[in-house]
């Protein structure tokens, strides 16, 4: 337990605006399968492979893809809710857990998470304000004061503490208690917010409010977020950035109207065609991918996603494709053959704008 | 309109427990021979109950059912013993939300599914396996051959679905009753999911309901669309009108929510509130709490559905009047 006096400074902008609040490098993480008595090798899930991006201060980063594709496994990494394989982070200019660089005590309390599942995430045995103050009362602060201050996030979320503060998890509807974790997350004055799926549970009219009390706490705390969800629609509307990865890769990534306007990868296309139109008279006729994204034990070789892409060719299947800066804009990369001339692709750069 | 297959009229579900819930408040459904309605609304809203008490899937002694209910010409609620069980798969069938769960994990899918067919029709083993087969194939399974044998536990979720669907249509039902059936898959598999179900509707010519919270999933099926909350039909008309023109403030609150690409930046226009306890329902408007045109009325009294038509509304202060644009 932690006996150092509490410093109530928060972690302190050290970089600068230009300098990125998160790079990660080459994160990896391989799981062991459990395999039968007779099996002699080993297998693994591939659940992130070499995994590199950056994420501007005071920025929303957004992570899309299918399930299984490692965006979940990607934000525990970060959170070091487990341990990565390989790879390594520098948070606003320092390594993370390095020597010289940022302690993962401190970095623990700059970062905070806010899960899907509101209820399993919370203590039901802790009243809210309770489970608001226990993380800062664990980092030494005074009781009464962490209190005080679990009553102020509160009412900042929009529960009035005098009529919520001392009801348990099970007495709040689901957006309510996505609003508690909102405010957990908060009592540490973090500098960065990961969101998973944090709005996915809730209803739409509900999911509407949490979205603006996101905007507004961002504006108003100068938060960054990582904002991981497979709803492409919130993605598009709360992200700055966005990067899409397929088993365990990033495939796409860039500025959220390049994404959403001019998608490089096929994948990306496929994925944004995949969203139900919304027009009765023009309802979708064809669906843009067939089956099920493949098993992330055995991925496919060179590009994983050439099984499913209609551009494959069989330099798809030898050559694993890099990703590289995009022509107009180096912030938008992608990693296809088809956006490499010299991949050997027969359509490479012929193809690329729909 | 000759008799439609399904009738729902002044359905009211209440659940006893320690606790009364109302679930359903006279719902009124009314559903032609070929016809998609999608059922829309927020949990808690009685979309998944209308499907379970048309299958009367419900335990008898906790639940408190009011109303008529008639599906093809049948007294659902008078039905017993074998006749309720040709009713249940034969006549109305229901794909789940979860078909990981819906499955029995011991069997495999091709076991299943040929034992629904023998138990609603009397053929033998072979028989039934042959037609089990036919309908994997029908449901776009790849390599239906080697899935017949297959555990739910092998199968994808995409997979499990078309199984389930599969599963759900072995005995020529004429309603299929779709609980949600895309919202636990990923965005390129519901798409799939969803024009398969339009297809096979086509093909098959049955009744379907949808139900569902995405908007956009119940506009890419259904020809009708049923808006609903805390048990009531607040209101009903042509996919193309909800969208559009929506009348009830809860609609337009509801597609307001819908985030797009045009209102990027922009803070949403959020229903405020949450929706009501099942348990203690407002006495007049269920949603006048959250209701920004709400008057004293609308707290008093509850409002009748009104219909005009294929249209129907339940509000006393509509944006827009049901006669007109009709």
């Amino acid at each position: 337990m932690n006996t150092t006096s509490y410093s109530q400074t928060p972690v302190l902008d050290r970089g600068g605006p230009a300098q990125p609040l998160l790079v990660v490098r080459d994160l990896k993480k391989h799981f062991a399968v459990r395999g039968g008595p007779l099996e002699k090798t080993k297998k693994f899930v591939h659940a992130v492979d070499g995994v590199s991006f950056s994420v501007p201060k005071g920025k929303t980063l957004g992570i899309v893809g299918e399930s299984g594709c490692g965006k979940s496994t990607t934000a525990r990494l970060i959170a070091r809710l487990m341990q990565a394989d390989a790879g390594s982070m520098v948070f606003d200019g320092e390594g993370v857990d390095e020597f010289g660089g940022i302690r993962l005590k401190e970095f623990r309390r700059s970062l905070q998470m806010v899960f899907q599942d509101s209820f399993a995430s919370l203590n039901p045995r802790l009243t809210i304000a309770e489970t608001i103050a226990y993380g800062p009362r664990v980092h030494g602060m005074p009781a009464a004061e962490a209190m005080r201050q679990a009553h102020a996030l509160l009412a900042r979320v929009g529960l009035e503490p005098a009529q919520f503060a001392s009801r348990y998890p099970h007495e709040l509807s689901g957006g309510q208690r996505q609003r508690v974790n909102i405010a957990r997350a908060l009592a540490f004055d973090p500098r960065l917010v990961i969101l998973d799926e944090a709005v996915a549970a809730l209803d739409k009219s509900v999911q509407a409010q949490v979205l603006n009390l996101l905007q507004e706490l961002k504006a108003e705390r100068q938060l960054t977020y990582l904002f991981i969800s497979h709803d492409l629609h919130v993605v598009h509307y709360i992200s700055d950035y966005v990067m899409v990865m397929y088993l365990g890769q990033v495939v796409e990534t860039g500025p959220v109207e390049r994404i959403y306007g001019q998608a490089a990868h096929p994948y990306t296309r496929a994925l944004l065609s995949a969203v139900p139109s919304m027009d009765p008279d023009n309802r979708t006729q064809a669906s843009p991918l067939a089956g099920d994204p493949p098993n992330p034990i055995n991925p496919p070789s060179g590009c994983r996603f050439h099984d499913r892409c209609p551009h494959a060719h069989p330099v798809c299947a030898a050559k694993a494709p890099l990703l590289i800066g995009l022509p107009g804009d180096p912030a938008h990369q992608a990693a296809c053959h088809l956006n490499d001339p010299s991949s050997g692709h027969p359509a490479a750069l012929t193809e690329v704008q729909p | 309109m000759t008799t439609p297959l399904v009738s729902l009229q002044d359905l009211s579900v209440q659940f006893c427990g320690s606790r009364t819930a109302s679930a359903l408040n006279e719902v009124n459904i009314e559903l032609g021979a070929g016809e998609v309605l999608g059922l829309l609304g927020e949990s808690g809203s009685g979309k998944s109950v209308t499907l379970r008490t048309l299958l009367r899937l419900h335990p008898a002694r906790t639940t408190k059912i009011q109303g008529k209910m008639l599906v093809d010409g049948q007294d659902v609620l008078a039905l017993k013993g074998r006749a309720l069980d040709l009713y249940r798969g034969g006549t109305v069938s229901m794909v789940f939300q979860e078909p990981g769960l819906a499955f029995d994990p011991v069997y495999t899918i091709g076991q299943q599914i040929t034992e629904a067919i023998r138990a609603h029709a009397a053929v033998d083993n072979q028989a039934a396996r042959a037609q089990a087969l036919q309908m994997l194939e029908r449901v776009q399974i790849p390599q239906a051959k080697r899935r017949f044998d297959a555990y739910p536990h092998e199968l994808s979720g995409g997979m499990r679905q078309r199984a389930m669907i599969a599963l759900a249509l072995a005995c020529q039902p004429k309603l299929l009753l779709a609980d949600e059936p895309t919202t636990a898959l990923d965005a390129t598999v519901q798409i799939q999911i969803l024009l398969l179900l339009r297809e096979l509707q086509r093909e098959t010519g049955m009744s379907v309901i949808f139900v569902t919270h995405d908007i956009a999933a119940a506009v890419e099926v259904a020809d009708r669309i049923a808006v609903m909350y805390a048990g009531r039909i607040v209101e009903q008309g042509p996919v193309s009108q909800i969208v559009r023109a929506p009348r009830h403030p809860y609609t337009t609150g509801l597609l307001a929510a819908t985030v797009g690409t045009e209102n990027r930046g922009q803070p949403l226009v959020a229903v405020p509130g949450s929706p009501p306890n099942l348990a203690a329902l407002p006495p007049g408007c269920s949603f006048a709490p959250r209701c920004v045109h709400a008057s004293e009325r609308c707290r008093r009294e509850v409002p009748p559905l009104q219909s005009v038509g294929t249209q129907a509304l339940a509000c006393w202060h509509p944006l827009m009047p049901l006669a007109e644009a009709a």
